[in-house]
């Protein structure tokens, strides 16, 4: 169902829709194989009367049924991944894709797998960005962190502020604001505003100062999670316990104990009431700590 | 709500109409009757796809023989191998290493990471990006027992007895005593936990769970997780290389049947690769894009079971592969969201389910293997579920219930990103229910392994979601990112070890694969697919006919 157009342009809906039927009335007639039409998995099968619109895949026309995501609409179209595809559900970052709409001077962005298609959309996938990452030991960075941040990476510093990357972010997420927090030397702020970061990379294609943004924040998140945010005292003692074998015999116990006996000791196991604080409720027995 | 179709809109009002009622009775505490021992043996029996004898059949060649397997899986497992073994050629390896890791998701990584830390060489070899995977889908935490009023021994407990004592014993052993290691070297690595003030980690129930032990990361802690060990293997480039798109697609044993390495595949140049090394550990994550009879799932693009097929033609048994986790509500419109996991948390907080006439046919808070039966009942058997545009069934959850029961903004304040991920699809979830569909979710078995993540043939170690055991027949919520650490960690601490004492890399052969090939002529297995998946293809009908 390709074809070529040097110049994309908008099909009228009504003929759109008439040249969609009868192509899949010649395909029919052609078919050698018969392929039994049920919705299965992630295959789409369209509605009867689904509005077909014209898009425009890498500039190639194809004629998809409106209401899709990007990603179900290359494949529609009859694609098969490799790159640029992941989980599928807006986590991963595989999916990166930048668009714009025939006759409309603005570049978008937008997940593949959350963005839906919409009529005269040409798309182009970004499924690899190159960023620059520097290689560190985060146990044995113990100078100060903001400093540390300068020394792997000085880019960070020369944001000059346009909001280009911001405007790009899929995940919604203010970067200019993290790499102002990051320059302030508010590492705790610029962890917390990057935290929702899928590291598609967007960002970094559209920086006039070159700069990595997720690769930094990446970098400032493990920064903070090791050397800022608090430990937790009590998972240092478990620790301790457990490098000590300290539960060693009592779960050898358990793996041999019957069934039978495991099962009581399942039901009778006391709960922690839902509204207790950590750390403050006890059990009445204490013997197996 | 212009998401919703006028069909659509004209439904919603018959759920509307009967909700007045239903809050009332609601706030009487009064619900639903749940469904009698005896009556969830018979649904499950009708209509839940593990037991149905439909879609499952005999598993005709290798380890399992004999086995009932849905057929999906049988397929695979009776697949024979890409390669012709008369045109491959081992004289010459493209890559040595003290340590193979096959897969690049939690499980890979953490054993990834474990290797190079005793000093090892490690190849990582994944299908896609390196962390492209089920683990950074994971939202909702990870569990450890590290409160004082906690211990492994409940730890213990709770994932055996929500697993129907059909674990491994000494695996749940091994998972629930190193959870403290696992979480502390997070911490050291610098994963973001959630945490109160003075560094307590902040840790809620579980479905099943005797203690509050549910770590988490905001709602990524999968996410959070595979960012953090991905950077960490990163900073290890001198003993860690990560070769991506370019997944393994078969085993290499010398001629005692010891694995020795492995072919991989580039997706891009399509070139085969072939690997030696001294120790193997599979790690590719679960089965989901198998679609198991047609139903969508939540996994990742590259759940294709490839790891399963691989060690099973190497002569690694399986276990538990028949027990499949179905999530109940999976979203099942608008299109874009198919498989979508919606938490159980939105039946907890009061949203019902309902047919097409707006009425109720099951106790919202059933097991979920029975509330899964429950909504294929009402949708295939008593054909009362709401057909969608693209030819698919679900049944209604009634969200708007959350906020007329709790408040407004409830929804907004409990369910933060399914509101903004329906939202998007202009469908307001506090004002418009949402349609449902069970989707698949996790698999429960897989290659048996033991607490040293051995297979149990030389060579071979096994983490994550591709091994069975540690979950017996039903996982709980938090502990499978648990699993696949600990296991990843075992199994990468314990191949370096067998690294170490291994002085020559083996003589690889694809003999175990002409075996397979004549085991499959012989047990008669006509026209077999070729195998292992790799990729789904999701072509539609009308490109399909034109691949002549
Ligand atoms: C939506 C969702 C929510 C979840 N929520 C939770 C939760 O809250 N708590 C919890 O504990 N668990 C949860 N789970 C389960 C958990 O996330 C997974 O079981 C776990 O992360 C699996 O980890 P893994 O490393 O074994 O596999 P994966 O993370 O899937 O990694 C497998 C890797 O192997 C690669 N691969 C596949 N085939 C090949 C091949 N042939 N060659 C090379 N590489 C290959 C894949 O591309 C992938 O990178 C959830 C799962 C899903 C899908
Ligand atoms: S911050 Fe950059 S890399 Fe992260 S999600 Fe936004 S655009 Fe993508
Ligand atoms: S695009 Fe680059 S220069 Fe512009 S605000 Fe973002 S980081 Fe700064
Ligand atoms: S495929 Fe993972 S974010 Fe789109």
């Amino acid at each position: 169902m390709a074809k070529t157009t040097a110049k994309p342009k908008v099909t009228p809906k009504a003929k759109v829709r008439a040249k969609a039927n009868t192509k899949v009335k010649v395909a029919k007639k052609t078919a050698k194989k018969l392929i039994k039409s049920v919705a299965s998995g992630d295959t789409t099968i369209p509605p009867k009367d689904a509005k077909m619109i014209p898009i425009y895949i890498m500039g190639k026309e194809y004629e998809v049924p409106e209401t899709l995501t990007v990603m179900k609409a290359i494949e529609y179209s009859g694609y098969q991944y490799t790159r640029g595809c992941g989980c599928r559900g807006g986590i991963c970052g595989a999916c990166a894709t930048f668009y714009r709409f025939v006759g409309d001077y603005k570049l978008r962005a937008g997940l593949a797998c959350q963005t839906v298609v919409a009529e005269g959309m040409i798309i182009v996938q970004v499924p690899f960005f190159p960023a620059n990452r520097s290689v560190y030991d985060i146990a044995d960075i113990d100078g100060e962190p903001h400093e540390e941040l300068r020394r792997l990476y000085p880019e960070v510093f020369k944001c000059v502020g346009c909001g280009t990357c911001t405007r790009t972010c899929p995940m919604d997420i203010d970067v200019m604001d993290y790499i102002a927090l990051m320059k302030r030397g508010d590492l705790k702020g610029a962890a917390h505003k990057s935290f929702d970061c899928v590291m598609c990379g967007l960002c970094t294609s559209r920086c006039p100062a070159q700069i990595s943004q997720f690769t930094a924040a990446m970098f400032v998140r493990r920064l903070y999670g090791k050397h800022i945010l608090p430990k937790a005292e009590h998972l240092e003692a478990r620790f301790k316990e457990v490098s000590e074998g300290k539960y060693n015999k009592i779960l050898k116990k358990l793996t041999k104990t019957s069934q039978k006996d495991v099962q009581k000791l399942y039901v009778e196991r006391e709960r922690e009431p839902d509204m207790a604080k950590p750390g403050e409720w006890m059990p009445k027995d204490k013997r197996q700590l | 709500m212009s998401g919703y179709t006028d069909e659509f809109k004209k439904l919603i009002k018959k759920v509307e109409a009967t909700r007045a009622e239903r809050i009332e009775i609601a706030r009487k505490g009064e619900h639903f009757p749940a469904l009698t021992m005896d009556e969830r043996k018979r649904w499950l029996d009708d209509y839940h796809p593990d037991y149905k004898p439909d879609g499952r059949r005999k598993v005709l060649v290798g380890p399992n023989k004999g086995d009932i397997l849905p057929e999906e899986v049988a397929a695979v497992l009776e697949s024979k191998s890409r390669l012709d073994i008369k045109t491959v050629n081992l004289d010459n390896a493209d890559y040595e290493t003290d340590v193979l890791v096959i897969g690049g998701g939690g499980a890979g990584t953490a054993a990834a990471l474990a290797a190079s830390n005793e000093g090892q060489k490690v190849i990582l070899s994944t299908k896609l990006r390196h962390g492209d995977s089920n683990t950074v889908m994971a939202e909702g935490g990870i569990q450890c027992a590290d409160q004082e009023a906690d211990s492994p021994y409940f730890h213990y407990l709770d994932v055996i007895g929500g697993g129907h004592f059909s674990n491994s014993p000494e695996l749940v052993a091994a998972m629930t005593n190193d959870a403290p290691l696992i979480i502390h070297w997070l911490e050291e690595m610098g994963m973001m936990l959630d945490k109160l003030p003075d560094g307590r980690m902040k840790v809620r129930h579980g479905g099943g769970t005797s203690r509050k032990r549910m770590h988490s990361a905001g709602d990524m802690t999968g996410a959070e997780i595979m960012r953090v060990v991905r950077d960490e293997s990163l900073n290890r480039q001198d003993s860690i290389k990560v070769l991506e798109f370019s997944p393994a697609v078969e085993l290499l044993t010398d001629k005692a049947g010891t694995v020795v390495g492995a072919v991989l595949y580039n997706l891009e140049t399509k070139e085969y690769y072939v690997v030696k090394a001294k120790s193997v550990i599979m790690a590719t994550g679960g089965f989901g894009r198998l679609h198991i009879q047609g139903f969508p799932t939540t996994n990742h693009y590259g759940a294709t079971a490839d790891g399963i097929v691989m060690a099973y033609r190497a002569g690694v048994k399986l276990q538990d592969l028949d027990s499949t986790q179905y999530h109940p509500t999976g979203a099942i419109f608008p299109e874009q969201n198919v498989g979508l996991l919606i938490t159980e948390k939105v039946r907890g907080l009061g949203a019902q389910l309902l047919n097409i006439e707006g009425e109720q046919f099951c106790f919202p808070l059933e097991p979920r293997d029975i509330e899964s039966s429950c909504i294929i009942r009402e949708c295939l058997d008593k054909q009362l579920g709401i057909p969608t545009p693209t030819g698919r069934y679900g049944v209604w959850l009634d969200s708007p219930m959350i906020d007329i029961l709790h408040g407004e903004g409830t929804v907004r304040k409990e369910l933060p990103a399914k509101y903004i991920q329906f939202k998007r699809y202009d469908i307001d979830i506090s004002k418009v229910p949402m349609l449902v569909y069970p989707t698949l979710h996790y698999q429960n078995g897989g290659l048996a392994i033991d607490d040293s993540a051995s297979t149990g043939v030389k060579g071979l170690f096994a983490a994550g979601e591709v091994s069975g055991g540690v979950h017996g027949r039903n996982r709980l919520m938090g502990n499978s990112l648990l699993d696949i650490l600990v296991f990843g960690r075992r199994a990468g601490l314990n191949a370096a070890k067998a690294a170490k004492k291994t002085k020559k890399f083996g003589v690889p052969t694809l003999n175990h694969i002409d075996k397979v090939h004549k085991e499959l002529k012989k047990a008669g297995v006509k026209n077999p697919m070729t195998g292992p998946t790799l990729l789904p293809d999701y072509a539609p009908e009308h490109v399909q006919l034109r691949r002549w």
